[in-house]
């Protein structure tokens, strides 16, 4: 297949994703208990106010007239307005998702520089007591639950030892948490674990392939030492679709960073959404899993994409 | 991440202690993966300690009985001693003896929801595979529409629509779970529907249904137990999760999430065994449903994700 029939053919099926996500979001929002006017109006509104509503918001109409009607305010930034913050939706998510984008990646910069190293380390070592003890202690960083990690990381680092705040920065705009470097430790620590865990096995696995390449044995033949090639082919080659993976790695990133900023008060999309369901703020909720859900195919497709040149024999290995 | 919060299990690839290649001719197909099963120290170490786990929260309570429905203020807050092992919580009840009962609920919420999210992923994924076509491509949009909504967020959507009990809990994890083994299935699907036998059953006559019952679903068989094992492991995770953040059920009903959920206040006032205890059960139990399925795979020699 071209590269151009691939690429287009990926494309359509990522917009098709996204919108079967929207037909998700529209239904899920008609299924809740009284509709929206219920949510807006609150449980002393009368049948008599509820009709009304309904019709001023044209949610009397047909539900394919009001899906159509939805999918174009989507499409014009519209994602509603907060029930209880009385603000739209889309500014209120466009000012908490750069702070979850800061920790995000941040946790994802700092996992890789771990991970990588790691899993080299391993692969080279197969089979010895360090491989064996960093994939048992990856064992236990995938299985933790983050926000039980995120506890013991204040209860040690902040309680017993003083050495970090046990609250990331608060504040609005991004330079009020940069100005507060010290408290994005601990978050961030806690989202990075994970990444650690994966992505140092993502690595060992990679870097083991590329060992047993014929390329490695004729280097080795002609006389290169191991580190040589170890830092000039085998890093390289297994570091592209490593990194690529990352991409598939966003729906984790931001279910850690819900995890993460609702456990240090980190006022970020994942709180927002946190709060919102507490408060059963629904516009604000199917805002957010519209935005996150986005993120993850446009990461998905990334990933596909640089997969499949990065790697000629990656052929629609992932259907 | 975990599961949950993580899709998908720790990447394979083979693990260290994975299966010798020096097994004996002649041996039958699940004899030789029991064997390399075996073999793999890090896998039965997991299985013994669900075993082990199993056998704390079911017959424990036989022995170390305690009353986990009335509250007993008068004894609350208490540290560890000789009659209260692990000390007591907030409302009085005896925090071992919490762990057995809350353990109970994190692993049959867990293993059922593992299970059901494998069974819907399994019919759903061989449905794709063997329809092929659009059919195929409308079925696997929606798996990969679902995967793009990271389970917590869902999970937490519904749980501002409702308060599920036990049932539910297991019914709506498996709903939000079952799309990769779905993946995996359909994959493995599209190399079984054209084997032979497949298509000499169809010229004789035989069903859609019974190819994909007698031969598709039957041949995939270890690919679905690799999957259902990391499912129970995630199921585990996503439940201790869900009960943190507010889905869980209602007290004197908990599990290992919600003693941690209500544990919380406790980190701070040095109280560390309403904390650390749940909080290991979780990470142990998890970290050895994940070795057996690590194990599993290289045992069935299988490919593990999607």
């Amino acid at each position: 297949m071209s590269t151009f029939l691939y690429l287009t053919r990926r494309v359509l099926q990522a917009a098709a994703v996204i919108l079967i996500v929207t037909v998700a979001t529209f239904c899920l929002l008609h299924a809740l208990p009284g509709g929206p006017a219920r949510g807006i109006l609150g449980p002393q509104a009368t049948a008599q106010q509820i009709a009304q509503f309904n019709h001023e918001q044209s949610l009397d109409q047909s539900l394919p007239v009001q899906y159509f009607a939805y999918l174009g305010r989507l499409l014009h930034g519209d994602l509603g307005t907060s029930y209880t913050l009385n603000e739209p939706v889309a500014q209120l998510i466009q000012e908490r998702l750069p702070k979850t984008l800061v920790l995000t990646v941040l946790s994802a910069g700092v996992g890789l520089l771990l991970a990588i190293p790691l899993g080299m380390w391993q692969a080279v070592r197969r089979n010895k007591p360090v491989d064996y003890v960093i994939t048992t202690l990856s064992f236990v960083a995938y299985s933790t639950p983050v926000y039980f990690l995120g506890l013991m990381l204040v209860l040690v680092f902040s309680h017993i030892l003083p050495w970090f705040p046990a609250q990331a920065p608060q504040g609005d705009t991004l330079a009020q948490v940069f100005a507060d470097p010290a408290g994005l430790v601990l978050p961030v620590a806690a989202g990075a674990a994970s990444v650690v865990a994966v992505f140092s096995r993502y690595m060992r696995g990679a870097t083991l392939e590329n060992l047993s390449e014929d390329y490695v044995r004729t280097a080795r033949a002609g006389g290169s030492r191991r580190g040589a090639i170890l830092r000039r082919h085998v890093f390289r080659n297994s570091l592209t679709p490593v990194v690529a993976m990352l991409g598939y790695y966003v729906p984790v990133l931001f279910g850690g960073a819900l995890v993460v900023e609702q456990l240090f008060n980190y006022p970020g999309m994942g709180l927002l959404f946190w709060t919102a369901a507490q408060s059963s703020d629904y516009p604000v909720l199917l805002g957010c899993v519209l935005v996150i859900s986005v993120a993850t195919v446009v990461g998905t497709l990334a990933a596909d994409v640089v997969q499949r040149f990065i790697d000629p024999r990656v052929k629609e290995g992932r259907a | 991440m975990s599961a949950v919060v993580q899709s998908g299990q720790l990447p394979g690839g083979t693990g260290p202690s994975a299966g010798a290649e020096a097994d004996g001719a002649g041996v039958s197909g699940l004899r030789l993966a029991v064997r390399r099963f075996s073999r793999n120290r890090l896998a039965v170490i997991g299985l013994a300690v669900v075993v082990l786990f199993f056998l704390f929260c079911f017959a424990g309570p036989l022995l170390y009985s305690t009353d986990q429905t009335h509250t007993a203020l008068t004894s609350a807050n208490l540290g560890p001693s000789g009659s209260h092992l692990l000390g007591t919580d907030a409302v009085g009840h005896d925090e071992l003896g919490r762990l057995m009962y809350g353990g109970k609920v994190s692993l049959v919420v867990g293993l059922a929801a593992g299970v059901l999210a494998t069974v819907i992923g399994t019919l759903w994924g061989a449905a794709a595979g063997y329809a092929g076509g659009w059919v195929d491509a409308v079925m696997m949009r929606v798996v990969d529409a679902g995967i793009a909504i990271p389970a917590l967020f869902i999970l937490l959507v519904i749980s501002a629509i409702a308060t599920p009990g036990v049932w539910g809990l297991i019914l709506i994890l498996g709903l939000v779970s079952w799309l990769v083994p779905s993946r995996l299935v359909r994959a493995e699907t599209l190399t079984l529907k054209n084997r032979d036998y497949v298509h000499t059953l169809r010229a004789i006559g035989g069903s859609h249904t019974r190819a994909i019952g007698r031969h598709i679903l039957p041949n995939s068989v270890s690919t679905v137990v690799v999957a259902a094992t990391f499912q129970v492991a995630d199921a585990i995770l996503l439940v201790a999760y869900v009960s943190y953040l507010g889905l869980g059920l209602q007290p004197p009903k908990t599990d290992w999430g919600g003693m941690l959920s209500a544990g919380l206040s406790a980190t701070y006032s040095g109280r560390w065994w309403l904390i650390v205890p749940p909080g290991l059960a979780v990470i142990l139990v998890v970290c050895a449903f994940n070795a057996i399925g690590d194990g599993l795979r290289d045992a069935f020699d299988v490919r593990g994700r999607g």
